[in-house]
């Protein structure tokens, strides 16, 4: 278990840079998502274009692991569809628990495998992709949800 | 520092302490959540399993006597630790948490009416803010709470001034687990008295840290939990002034709380069985009563002077960090020291500290009102305990600095 392999530069980086930062007003949807154990707060605004997320954002405040993961989730679903979005996060969710998951196709977010060895440290990178399907779910109604990783 | 007090020695005892985290010798530091075991408390415990267990209270048969004499006996060491009066008012409960939800649910909703007022301060933990809100909910009371200073430390006129003809109960910490605050506990109880009101204090973060003499702070209820005193965990107690305990009515009902039962109604047991529905944590009060016999051979007086000088240490050299701020600067702390670093969240120095063998809490320690307060989302908190050393201050020290180069 190195310290290392979990601050990988990627992930420095876009913690001291996040990528997509702020809140796009309008917005076709927005969710709340909360990590209630660590304090972790983030909100993720988008807007659709069909099914296609044609741009979102994100802020809150959280650790460098979840700012790092929230950014690079943005980066990596902007212009993709409902569906690729979901296989996706299915990637990453077994990116992020698994042993042997492959990071085939996941580009930047491979940087994430590190967060494995620190089971701890899970709820936090996934918060961002939690917050996200929230918001994709309310896409239709008008009120934001919250959502919780606990 | 103290000469007598040789903490390599009080190291030894403790088993859980000799091992290698990540490589690295362990430095515990957060005895805030909890603290660890003595060989002695685990050989009582163990004593305890091997030889003398049944249930209390309910047999004729050699063992259930002697499981029932060493029950009573460590309530019996208990009184005396915290010098209460009778043994009638050591309740033993499952930690602080419940203790606290006893008197809200057995007293407040029993006594309080719409409109009377129940104050806390700005420094509680939740255990000491959600049950007075659910007693409130029930009741039509209300909460008030006493504001603090940017030191950490209670605003005493403030609090005076909360104090009206409504306030029924001041609920308040001993020592804040944030901002390791000591709150000045005899002044806010005698100036409660004069008008009448009762008091309840959290001795969560007290207890295993300094003297406590619950007739000389003159409370009517005290509260603690024996994990944080070197005890075992899932075992608590509530001190409570017996005339206040006669006069409540029990809060659950089943065995042992009981002195008849019919299908229609039944009557309550004397104190403190009363308060003791079912079958009680035996080994847990039999693990309690040595470590406070472990405590006392230590001395109280000399851990807290060990403790101070941990603290004064920490503060100095944390200080000197760049980017760092501390939390709570109050004249009189406890061994408590909540701090900030600009540029890390405290999750990752908690990860980070915890690669370098250094265990710390980071979060919001179970008081979202007062980060919210404070305007932190979490901090990290290093807590001292009666085995920790200088060197492990120094190890802290290094882990930050550590931590601060990764990031920044
Ligand atoms: C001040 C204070 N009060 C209450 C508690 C709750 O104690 P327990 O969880 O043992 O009931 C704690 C422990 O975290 C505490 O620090």
């Amino acid at each position: 278990m190195e310290l290392n392999e979990l601050y990988r530069e990627v992930i420095l980086d876009h913690n001291r840079h996040p990528r997509n930062f702020g809140r796009l007003d309008p917005a076709d949807a927005l969710a709340n998502g909360h990590n209630p154990l660590c304090g972790d707060k983030l909100t993720v605004t988008l807007n659709l274009q069909g099914d296609v997320i044609s741009d979102l954002k994100f802020d809150g405040n959280g650790c460098a692991i979840s700012v790092a993961s929230a950014s690079l989730m943005t980066e990596a679903v902007k212009g993709r569809d409902r569906s690729s979005v979901s296989a996706m996060f299915d990637k990453v969710h077994a990116l992020l628990t698994q042993a042997d998951a492959p990071s085939t196709d996941l580009g930047k977010l491979a940087a994430l495998s590190g967060v494995r060895e620190f089971p701890a440290r899970v709820k936090c990178a996934s918060l961002c992709w939690h917050t996200l399907n929230a918001a994709l779910a309310n896409a239709d109604a008008a009120d934001a949800a919250a959502v919780s990783t606990e | 520092m103290n000469p007598v007090y040789d903490v390599q020695r009080i190291r030894a005892d403790f088993p859980i302490l000799q091992q290698q985290i990540n490589g690295r010798p362990l430095a515990y530091l957060d005895n805030g959540a909890s603290t660890q075991r003595p060989q002695a408390v685990l050989d009582a415990v163990n004593y305890y399993e091997t030889h003398l267990h049944s249930n209390v209270h309910r047999g004729v048969h050699t063992l259930s006597q002697l499981a029932t004499d060493a029950f009573e006996a460590a309530r019996e060491r208990v009184r005396r630790y915290i010098n209460a009066a009778s043994t009638h008012e050591i309740v033993f409960v499952r930690g602080t948490t419940e203790a606290i939800n006893l008197v809200a649910q057995s007293w407040g909703r029993s006594t309080l009416q719409p409109g009377d007022e129940i104050v806390i301060s700005a420094l509680e933990h939740h255990a000491n803010i959600v049950p007075w809100q659910m007693a409130c909910a029930a009741t039509g009371a209300q909460l008030r709470v006493a504001p603090i200073d940017d030191d950490g430390s209670l605003n005493f006129e403030q609090y005076l001034a909360l104090l009206g003809p409504r306030t029924k109960l001041v609920a308040m910490t001993h020592v804040s687990n944030v901002m390791g605050t000591v709150l000045p506990v005899q002044q806010i109880v005698a100036a409660a008295r004069e008008r009448g009101i009762l008091t309840l204090l959290d001795g969560a973060q007290a207890v295993a840290h300094e003297p406590v003499d619950v007739r000389a702070i003159d409370c009517d209820f005290y509260a603690f939990s024996s994990h944080k005193l070197y005890g075992p965990t899932g075992l608590g107690v509530l001190y409570g002034r017996e005339a206040l305990l006669q006069a409540m009515p029990p809060w659950q009902g089943g065995g042992d709380m009981i002195r008849t039962v019919s299908y229609q109604s039944s009557t309550w047991n004397d104190l403190p069985y009363k308060f003791e529905a079912g079958t009680p944590h035996i080994s847990g009060a039999v693990g309690l009563a040595a470590a406070m016999d472990y405590l006392e051979a230590l001395g109280l007086p000399q851990v807290a002077a060990h403790e101070a000088a941990l603290l004064a240490q920490a503060t100095a050299a944390l200080s000197d960090i760049d980017g760092i701020q501390i939390q709570g600067s109050a004249a009189h702390k406890g061994g408590i020291v909540s701090f900030t670093l600009a540029g890390v969240h405290p999750h990752d120095l908690g990860t980070i500290l915890d690669h370098e063998g250094v265990a710390i809490r980071a979060g919001h320690h179970c008081a979202m009102p007062l980060m919210d307060l404070l305007g932190l989302p979490a901090t990290a908190r290093a807590s001292f305990g009666c085995y920790n050393t200088a060197a492990e201050v120094d190890q802290l020290v290094r882990a930050v600095v550590r931590a601060r180069e990764v990031f920044c």
